[in-house]
């Protein structure tokens, strides 16, 4: 997700952090075995996600070494700590690419972050896991986003709730590139489907009062509100929601499977909030082994296992399994392995990667928390990256494995929004 | 951005004109909460706190884990404002006391104290702590609600703050002895004040308002995780800015000026132009009254005596 807020205390940070770095820039070197790089936030506005993004790669890494390696050697990593900062995120990407030579980048939180290193990592052509739900629309030659669009996330929830509730929605969502384009994609559902959308409004990441946007809310008596808040600011309009008695459903692509609201909040602030999910910690593993306890095994302190960070480790494993199928750490080698798609038994079922599009097929589901902030869910349903195989360039797509593209498409170029 | 159709105003005036109300309330409390102790320090000892957001926080955390503790609210919230006052004195000792009227120095000493703070929070107690529900519940009118804490409890408190905070430097000995200890302290040391117990006070005092501040939001803040503190960082600057020097009547005058813009332009378009127009209001205000409100009053005071 993005976040342009800059505080002019990052702006200091990343001044001060900038003299740190150069001084810390000539340790390590090139290692001479393969090394990935991990950039995922253990400090900063990003921390509560990133950190089990962090751990869930590092267990994969690490599992992936105690059973002998890849091609028989030991994989290293590099994880300094980018500090939900976006300059030391890409002071880190430049130093793991140009000095630690890295075979393959998982980084970044935020749809800010990412876009910030992406000139970079185009530059140098490296390979780079994305593993954040997002907007979509990146077809970028050697970024594979893994994490479920917001198309994927929103057309599974939005549909469920209008047959459940009624079709007057009510769109809140955060006042950036994320909340604008997800908020697009409600509004193209809702045409779709002919459903109303009887209110919009998109709101400042700073903001923590939310006594007017719930009063128009009340005013305009939805039958259900469609939420992509961002971030802990946003998080206490469930807690005003609560106290106001305010207990419409929410459907939401942004709530419960990252933050893990439904453990920090006391009920009912969560009640009959329902996320378009790929993963939640709540499923434990489709294949029958033990993904959950083996995570808390590892990390004893871990909050949560969210949705981001399954994504993180299927991805480390998928790199595996191309690494082996190329015999060879080559980037470009291992690309085109990924690029005639995979198929990957994930702990959240069977999911698959599109070659053409990079992006993945997952296994969608609602989850719902109900008035304890017990989660339950649908039945997994797989959703295709239709919105870039299908849709973009008039309906030819976006097909990275005959074109070169570093680009991003968004909504309006399909759709009148 | 929100049509005309959705205007609370356009269906129901009364209710609507209700819901401003306390939307106006809600604002108005949390400006003054969020200002009140960055002001006295500011205005009293001549110290910018950077990590002022950070004391607030303080008082959120020691109040969350007080109450997460098994603890009731109330008492709970009690420990959170005497942790961030013992917090307060210690960092006076230690750091604060060497920065005294030395305004840059002060910034930069306190941003790194900031620092400090917000990452020892995290590496203690973890990404983030149980969130507290808002007591209180709500009142309802028409088709709306208004939470009572939020939006009639804490106004109430802020405005017995500033009448209590007014009493204390106006009217009792202490008040004089910490004005005379900031306006001139060798004098005041003549006359047999001990300055340096006026400047812990002074400061703990200014402590122990961000911790009551951290207090009562503990259960209003929603999430509470170590970045929290600059939720309340900005508003405080832009009061103190806009309320000039003198410390009270500032404070009540710019949080009333910014909130009323705040609520006004939320309620009738929204939560973004509410803030724009928060800040446009603050920008215009520096613009035309360079001191501020109270500094303002002061100027055309004086020029009103000189003239007669």
């Amino acid at each position: 997700m993005t976040n342009p807020n800059v505080s002019r205390r990052s702006v200091l940070a990343a001044a001060g952090t900038g003299l740190g770095i150069s001084l810390a820039g000539c340790t390590g070197g090139g290692s001479d075995g393969p090394t990935v790089g991990i950039l995922e936030d253990r400090s900063g506005e990003f921390q509560l996600n990133g950190t089990s993004k962090w751990q869930a790669t590092k267990m994969a890494l690490d599992e992936i070494n105690e059973d002998g390696g890849i091609l028989g050697e030991e994989v290293e990593y590099i994880d300094p700590d980018p500090q939900s900062d976006n300059q030391r995120y890409q002071e880190l990407t430049e130093q793991l690419i140009l000095q630690d030579e890295i075979d393959a980048l998982w980084a970044g939180y935020s749809s800010a972050t990412r876009e910030a290193i992406r000139p970079i990592i185009n530059d140098n052509d490296q390979l780079y896991f994305y593993t954040t739900q997002y907007e979509g629309g990146v077809c970028d030659d050697t970024i594979f986003p893994v994490g479920a669009t917001a198309r994927q996330q929103l057309g599974i929830v939005t549909p469920y709730l209008a047959d459940q509730y009624g079709e007057d929605i009510y769109i809140i969502a955060a006042d950036y590139n994320f909340g604008q384009l997800s908020g697009d994609w409600v509004n193209i559902l809702a045409d779709e489907e002919g459903y109303n959308i009887v209110g919009e409004e998109y709101i400042p990441l700073d903001e923590t009062d939310f006594s007017s946007v719930i009063n128009r809310i009340q005013e305009e008596d939805p039958d259900f509100i469609m939420s992509m808040l961002v971030g802990n600011n946003h998080e206490n309009f469930y807690d005003q929601r609560a106290s106001n008695d305010l207990m419409i459903p929410i459907g939401t692509s942004t709530t419960l499977a990252q933050g893990y609201e439904h453990r920090r909040y006391d009920p009912p602030a969560l009640t009959d909030v329902y996320a378009g999910v790929s993963y939640m910690e709540e499923l434990g593993d489709e294949r029958g082994e033990n993904f959950v306890d083996d995570f808390y095994d590892r990390f004893e302190d871990a909050n949560y296992l969210n949705q981001e960070a399954h994504n993180n480790y299927f991805s480390v494993y998928m790199w595996r399994d191309a690494v082996e199928e190329a015999g060879t750490f080559d980037q470009e080698a291992v690309i085109e392995v990924l690029e005639e798609g995979v198929d990957i038994s994930a702990p959240s079922g069977e999911i698959t990667l599109d070659g053409a599009t990079h992006h993945v097929t997952h296994q969608m589901r609602v989850a719902h928390a109900d008035e304890d902030h017990e989660i339950s869910f649908t039945d997994p349903e797989p959703i295709e990256p239709t919105f870039l195989r299908e849709e973009v360039e008039d309906g030819a797509g976006c097909n990275l494995r005959e074109d070169s593209m570093t680009t991003q498409y968004e909504p309006g170029d399909v759709y009148d929004v | 951005m929100i049509g005309l159709e959705t205007l609370p105003l356009s269906t129901s005036p009364v209710y609507g004109l209700l819901a401003l109300m306390f939307q106006f309330f809600n604002s108005f409390a949390f400006i003054v909460l969020a200002t009140v102790g960055l002001a006295i320090i500011f205005g009293m000892m001549g110290v910018i706190n950077l990590a002022h957001g950070e004391f607030i926080l303080v008082g959120v955390y020691g109040t969350a884990l007080v109450f997460h503790a098994g603890i009731p609210l109330p008492i709970a919230m009690i420990a959170g404002v005497a942790i961030t006052v013992v917090f307060g004195i210690v960092v006076e000792r230690t750091i604060v006391r060497h920065f005294y009227d030395r305004l840059l120095d002060s910034m930069v000493a306190t941003w790194g104290l900031a620092l400090v703070v917000a990452q020892l929070l995290l590496i203690v107690f973890g990404s983030s702590l149980g969130s507290i529900s808002t007591p209180m519940g709500s009142v309802s009118y028409g088709p709306y609600t208004s939470s009572v804490y939020r939006s009639i409890f804490l106004p109430v408190v802020a405005v017995l703050m500033l009448v209590g905070l007014y009493v204390l430097f106006t009217r009792t000995e202490f008040g004089i002895k910490a004005r005379a200890t900031i306006e001139d302290p060798e004098t005041a040391r003549a006359m047999g004040i001990d300055t340096d117990r006026m400047y812990i006070t002074t400061f703990g005092i200014g402590s122990g308002l961000a911790g009551l501040t951290g207090a009562l939001y503990a259960p209003a803040l929603g999430s509470i995780t170590p970045d929290r503190g600059s939720a309340f960082l900005i508003e405080a600057f832009i009061a103190v800015v806009v309320g000039g020097p003198s410390v009270i009547i500032g404070t009540l005058s710019a949080a009333g000026l910014l909130s009323m813009f705040n609520a006004v332009g939320s309620f009738l378009a929204g939560t973004f132009v509410g803030q724009m127009l928060m800040l446009l209001v603050a920008i215009f205000a520096l613009r035309m009254l360079p001191n501020g409100i109270t500094g303002y009053v002061k100027d055309w005071q004086q020029r009103r005596r000189a003239e007669e």
